[in-house]
This record gives structure tokens, C-alpha cells and sequence, in this order.
């Protein structure tokens, strides 16, 4: 059983909803994402998504773009993710890590490269964004062959035979974008997204994390009810945007924020239980 | 093939094109959007539904004798089209070789070849009953073709062009300001072409209901590079059935400018069965391939995935899309159409590149002796037929796109040879 399967398990045990947070990788300097990482996991995250920085980010929101920005002026590079990975391993064997991010540092560094280095690593799988079920095949033949899960995302436009096409693909956990737009989008529509996780969990065996658009701890609360894990991304990088000056006050600026998160989460399943 | 272009675009041209289709020959893309191991739909999933809806609506109205009636109609009496085939006997002379043949793209309204898949598309976008708009544009051609269309369809229209773009092609925003429509600076990235169509796209995700996205070239996720073609296609059409027309024979060679490639397939694509036919696309070097700063992935890039589509790139050694230079706007793009790395591939064409100052020179040339003031872009094309036409023989034909006219380049030209306008 993979790390990321074994976690979603022992959460289901304790009738608990995971809570996923994302940055990106090396924002705002390389030396804070590993300290970052294991500042988020003692505030109570289940599962971290490290996002690789990528020139032309079509599906992040302007949030995400100058976190992407700030990377890259740094000159952070998939080599540099994945030994982030490494580093943060040699304390914590436990957190399910995965690498969100485009296809095209990942074709330039060869995909079985990718994958071999992937897990050697530490990683535990991969959100490549831009490449749904009918591309990338080889790609996926070795990450499986790797062991590493391949976590898609679904959208509010999903019909149902995609959402079970995808279910076919998919492993570790699928990931559901709550509303039509980029990362950071607001207007979260609790009712519409209770829907759709209903019809993805009736169609699909896998765990469904809800993200994109929750930034505070009401929403998180809300997708708490529906969803097995509650993914916020921008609301952290906005906070990381804040005190890029002070990269020092960063680990513990996000895991205050992430413990409002936790407590407002615990309170649902506390309920729910 | 999943659609049926050899219907599109007849209108007063006789149906002397090539029925590819039938030809057997040709068959891209695939059912999936690949050319070869080119193209596809590397997007986002929440792109895959619109871009399905996108499909259907294309595939059904291609196919749809009223709405190709509408289009060849608006064609020949909107565009003005056919556009003539102009032989320019003064420069074929002058250079002393093959016959040169321009196909005259840089009358049609708007003053390009932009205007052949604006028309298509906002016509396609107004049968899926879409009331909104949008595009990308570098030097603003595709900008003021989309602003066009949408003024006389009554839609809403919202073109998306980098900051660095918006402060050097003033005229053209100004233009699209008077047609109606909205002009969004786009300041991520490097601020030009690449990241004005990163934020079309997530504007069309965030609006797909009631938004058509016009991509202006023949790249971006299928069906893009598959519809922009078909709808450019007519370009090659008329000029293969004025040729033979003319001469009774087909063109020895075909010369086009590559950005995106959308005018370079226009032309190519019905002659691509044609195997007598040499088939050359030129690329912008910029101010030499050597130096890095070019606009030229066929010449000298390398596959990758970007804007939805496999194909070659300019980036570094770890994936990011570096930044491009040309003195042409419209030729300053990192990616390039897929179909164009698969023709490059398969060796049905070559892909050259010229420079800066090759491609003023050329400007300048054809200015002179024929009283004809081609776009940057296009002079690009004529450049390589000032080095290809010596080598071919005065019996020999050439056919080169001339895409574009250059009254938007004035301020360019005249500041590269020290003058303020």
C-alpha cells in the first residue's frame, strides 16, 4: 500500500478529513520550504503538495503565478523539488509528500529520470496538471512501475464518463476543482460542490480532496462536510507573498493559519462523528 | 480527418483544390489531435469539456452546407477574397531567377491573413450561441481581426496582450479601442504573446459558459491547430487553382513566414499531397541563431509540452520557456504549430530561418521594385526567396505568402533606421 493510500486509511479510521496545503517549491527562497514543510505537518497537515515552478502556469491564478515568479527568479528547478523532498525525508518518513506542476520540466528532464529520481526521493506521487487521462501514457507506465500514485484532477465540467475514465487512471486520491476558474478563484458554492463530490464518490472509489477557492476556516469547514480532504493553496501562498521580506516568520505565520484550519476541521468531524 | 475543410472557402474560386480527404495521403490529425507524436490536449481538465463542446459544434457546422454558405459569403464580400495571385515580374528579374508569385493576403480587410479564421471562428462561436469573446495578440494583427469580427457580430470582446506588446504597437490597441473592444494588459511572465494566451486560457476556464476563446494560430490544444488550418486552408486553395489557372502546372516551391505558422499552413495544406511541390517555412533568427536571441524552435529548439500541444520549443535546460526576440511581433513566439514539427519531422518541409536585418532588407527590396510595403513579418518569407529564386530557373515558379501589409510597421522600421515618427 502506498503512503498516500495507507495515510487515507488510517484518517478514515479516526473519522478524520485531511487537510492538503500547497506551496510552491523555493517561494520565496529554497531555504524555507523544508523548515515550511515541517512547520505545516506539526500544525496538523495530513499530506503535502509542493508545487514546481513552471514558466507559463495556465491553470494557477495570479496568486500562484508570482509565487511561480519569485521561484524562478531564484532559478529553483525540478532537480532542486525533489531534493527539497530528499531533505525533508531525513526527518519525516511518515507525511505523504506529492509534486503538483506542468509536463514540460518533467519531458526535459526524460520521464523515466523523473520517476526513478521521484522516488529515490521520497516522493509519493504526482498532479502533473496539464496532462489528463488521454496524454501522457508512458509517463504514466513509469511512475506506476515506480510505485508512485497519480492524483487527477476533476472539474465542475466532468461528465460522468470522464469522472469514471479518470477513477480507471487515477490512484492515491483525486482531486476536485470546486469552482470553474484558475487557483485563487473565490465564490465557493458549498451546495453545487456537496453535489458533485456525491456523484464523483458514487462513481469513483478513490478519496475526493476538494480545493481552489477555500481561504478561510468557514470554507474549510464546509468542504469538511462533503469531502475527504480540504486542499488550500493560495491562502498560504498569499500569506507566504506577505512576509517574503521576513522569510524567518513564514514557517510559523502558515502553521497558525493552518491550525485555524485544523480546529474548524476537527469541529465538523468531532460533529459528524 | 475528422472535419472536411475541402468544402471551405470555394467562393469564387473555382473547386480546383485538392480533395485531400480523399486523397488518402494525408490523414492529421488523429482522432486525439496528434500529428505524429505532435499536438494533442495537454490542458488542465477543466478545459477538457469545453474543449469537446468545442469539437462537436466544429465537426457538426464544417458540415453544415448553410453555415459554409455564410462563410464563403463573408469571405468574398466582408474580406474581400480571393486575394490575388500577383505575379511580381520587376523583383523575379531583379533577382534573376525562378518567377515569383505573392499571394496576396495583405488586402483582405483588416490588412491580413488573420482576418480568414476570426471570421470562421466568431461565426462558430455565434451558432454555439456565445456572446462573449476572447483573444490573444503579440503585435495586435489577430487582436484588431478578432475586435473586427466581433464589432459586426455584436459580441462582447476582451483581447488579452502583454504589457511589452501594448507599449509597442500603440496604433493597433488603439484600434481595437474604437472596434468596441477591451484591451487587457497582461504583466506575468515575460509580458508578451506567451503570457497573454496563459491568461486567455484562464479566462475561458473561469467563463466557459457564455466565452469563445479565438486562438489566432494554428497551435494551442486540438482542435485549435486542426480548425485554425481549416479555416486558413483557403489561402493554399486559391492559390493552387489560380496557379494552374495561370500556368497550368503547380508551383516548383512555396515560401512562408513561421510565428505560430497559421498564414505558413493556409498556403501549404491543400499542396501538401503535392509531392513535386518544395514547401519552405521561414523562421525569425532574430539577431542570429548563435546569439540565443531568436524566435526560431524548428531551427533551433527542441520538442516539448506547451499552450496544450506537443511541439517544439524555445527553453532552457530545465523545462522554462525562455523569452524570444524578433523585430516581427507576430513572429515572437516560443512554440510553435504543432502540424509544422510534424512536416519538419516527416520531411514533407523545410524550415529555414532569416534575421532581423535579412528580413529589413527585404522589406525595403520589394518596397522599391514593386511598390508593394509587405508586413515585417512577411518580409521574413521574402528574405529566404531572395536566397531561394537565384538557385531555381527562370521556367520555375515560387509561390510566397505575403501575409500581411506593413502600415503597422512603419514606427519599427523607421526607428531601426534612426528616424521618429
Amino acid at each position: 500500500m502506498s503512503r498516500i493510500a495507507a495515510r487515507f486509511e488510517q484518517l478514515s479510521d479516526r473519522g478524520r478529513t485531511a487537510l492538503i496545503p500547497f506551496v510552491t517549491a523555493g517561494d520565496p527562497s529554497p531555504a524555507v520550504t523544508v523548515p515550511l514543510m515541517h512547520a505545516m505537518v506539526a500544525a496538523g497537515v495530513d499530506l503535502i503538495e509542493l508545487g514546481v515552478p513552471f514558466s507559463d502556469p495556465i491553470a494557477d491564478g495570479p496568486v500562484i503565478q508570482r509565487a511561480t515568479e519569485r521561484a524562478l527568479a531564484q532559478g529553483v528547478s525540478l532537480d532542486d523539488v525533489l531534493d527539497m523532498v530528499r531533505r525533508f525525508r531525513e526527518q519525516d518518513t511518515e507525511t505523504p509528500v506529492i509534486l503538483m506542476g506542468y509536463l514540460n520540466p518533467i519531458e526535459v528532464m526524460g520521464y523515466e529520470t523523473f520517476a526513478v529520481a521521484a522516488k529515490s526521493a521520497g516522493l509519493d506521487g504526482a498532479l502533473i496538471v496539464d496532462v489528463p487521462p488521454e496524454e501522457g501514457h508512458a509517463l504514466v507506465e513509469m511512475l506506476k512501475a515506480q510505485g508512485l500514485d497519480l492524483v487527477y484532477l476533476l472539474a465542475p465540467t466532468s461528465t460522468e464518463s470522464r469522472i469514471a475514465r479518470i477513477g480507471e487512471v487515477a490512484s492515491g486520491f483525486v482531486y476536485y476543482v470546486s469552482v470553474k476558474g484558475v487557483t485563487g478563484a473565490g465564490n465557493l458554492d458549498t451546495a453545487a460542490v456537496a453535489e458533485k463530490v456525491g456523484l464523483i464518490k458514487s462513481l469513483i472509489r478513490l478519496p475526493v480532496g476538494v480545493g481552489f477557492g477555500i481561504n478561510n476556516p468557514e470554507t474549510a469547514a464546509s468542504v469538511a462536510r462533503v469531502a475527504d480532504a480540504v486542499i488550500v493553496g493560495s491562502a498560504i501562498v498569499s500569506r507566504i507573498e506577505a512576509l517574503a521580506a521576513t522569510p524567518e516568520r513564514i514557517p510559523e505565520a502558515v502553521a497558525e493559519f493552518l491550525a485555524g484550519l485544523r480546529h474548524a476541521i476537527d469541529e465538523v468531524d468531532a460533529h459528524v462523528a | 480527418m475528422s472535419t472536411s475543410p475541402d468544402h471551405l472557402g470555394l467562393a469564387g474560386t473555382g473547386s480546383a483544390g485538392a480533395t485531400l480527404a480523399s486523397s488518402g495521403a494525408y490523414n492529421w490529425p488523429d482522432a486525439g489531435g496528434h500529428f505524429g507524436t505532435y499536438g494533442g490536449m495537454f490542458v488542465p481538465e477543466t478545459l477538457m469539456h469545453p474543449l469537446e463542446e468545442l469539437r462537436t459544434a466544429y465537426e457538426r457546422y464544417m458540415a453544415d452546407p448553410e453555415f459554409l454558405a455564410e462563410l464563403d459569403a463573408d469571405l468574398q464580400d466582408y474580406v474581400g477574397r480571393p486575394s490575388p495571385l500577383y505575379h511580381a515580374e520587376r523583383w523575379s528579374r531583379e533577382l534573376g531567377g525562378a518567377q515569383i508569385f505573392l499571394k496576396r493576403e495583405d488586402l483582405n480587410h483588416t490588412g491580413a491573413h488573420k482576418v480568414n479564421n476570426t471570421i470562421g471562428q466568431a461565426l462558430l462561436a455565434r451558432r454555439m450561441g456565445k456572446t462573449r469573446i476572447i483573444a490573444e495578440t503579440g503585435a495586435g494583427q489577430h487582436g484588431v481581426a478578432s475586435a473586427t469580427v466581433a464589432a459586426r457580430l455584436g459580441l462582447e470582446c476582451v483581447v488579452y496582450m502583454g504589457e511589452v506588446d501594448i507599449a509597442r504597437q500603440e496604433a493597433n490597441v488603439y484600434r481595437m479601442r474604437l472596434l468596441g473592444a477591451r484591451v487587457v494588459s497582461v504583466t506575468s511572465g515575460s509580458r508578451t504573446l506567451k503570457d497573454a494566451l496563459n491568461e486567455a486560457m484562464r479566462d475561458w476556464v473561469t467563463n466557459i459558459d457564455d466565452t469563445f476563446y479565438i486562438i489566432g494560430t494554428v497551435a494551442g490544444p486540438h482542435p485549435y491547430p486542426a480548425m485554425v488550418r481549416d479555416f486558413q486552408a483557403v489561402i493554399g486553395r486559391e492559390a493552387r487553382a489560380q496557379m494552374l489557372a495561370r500556368s497550368g502546372r503547380l508551383p516548383d516551391a512555396l515560401v512562408a513566414c513561421v510565428g505560430g505558422g497559421s498564414n505558413a499552413i493556409g498556403l501549404f495544406y491543400p499542396f501538401i499531397p503535392d509531392e513535386g511541390v518544395a514547401i519552405y517555412g521561414v523562421e525569425a533568427a532574430g539577431d542570429g541563431l548563435q546569439t540565443g536571441r531568436h524566435a526560431a524552435p524548428l531551427c533551433a529548439g527542441r520538442p516539448g509540452v506547451l499552450h496544450g500541444n506537443r511541439t517544439y520549443l524555445m527553453e532552457d535546460n530545465h523545462g522554462q520557456i525562455v523569452e524570444t526576440h524578433s523585430i516581427s511581433a507576430g513572429l515572437d513566439y516560443p512554440g510553435v504549430g504543432p502540424e509544422h514539427a510534424w512536416l519538419k519531422d516527416s520531411g514533407r518541409a523545410h524550415y529555414d530561418s532569416v534575421t532581423d536585418d535579412e528580413a529589413l532588407r527585404a522589406f525595403h527590396h520589394l518596397t522599391r521594385t514593386e511598390g508593394i510595403i509587405p508586413a515585417l513579418e512577411s518580409s521574413h518569407a521574402l528574405a529566404f526567396v531572395h536566397k531561394l529564386a537565384p538557385t531555381m530557373r527562370r521556367d520555375q515558379t515560387i509561390i510566397v505568402n505575403l501575409s500581411g501589409r506593413g502600415d503597422k510597421d512603419m514606427h519599427t522600421v523607421a526607428s531601426h533606421d534612426g528616424l521618429v515618427l
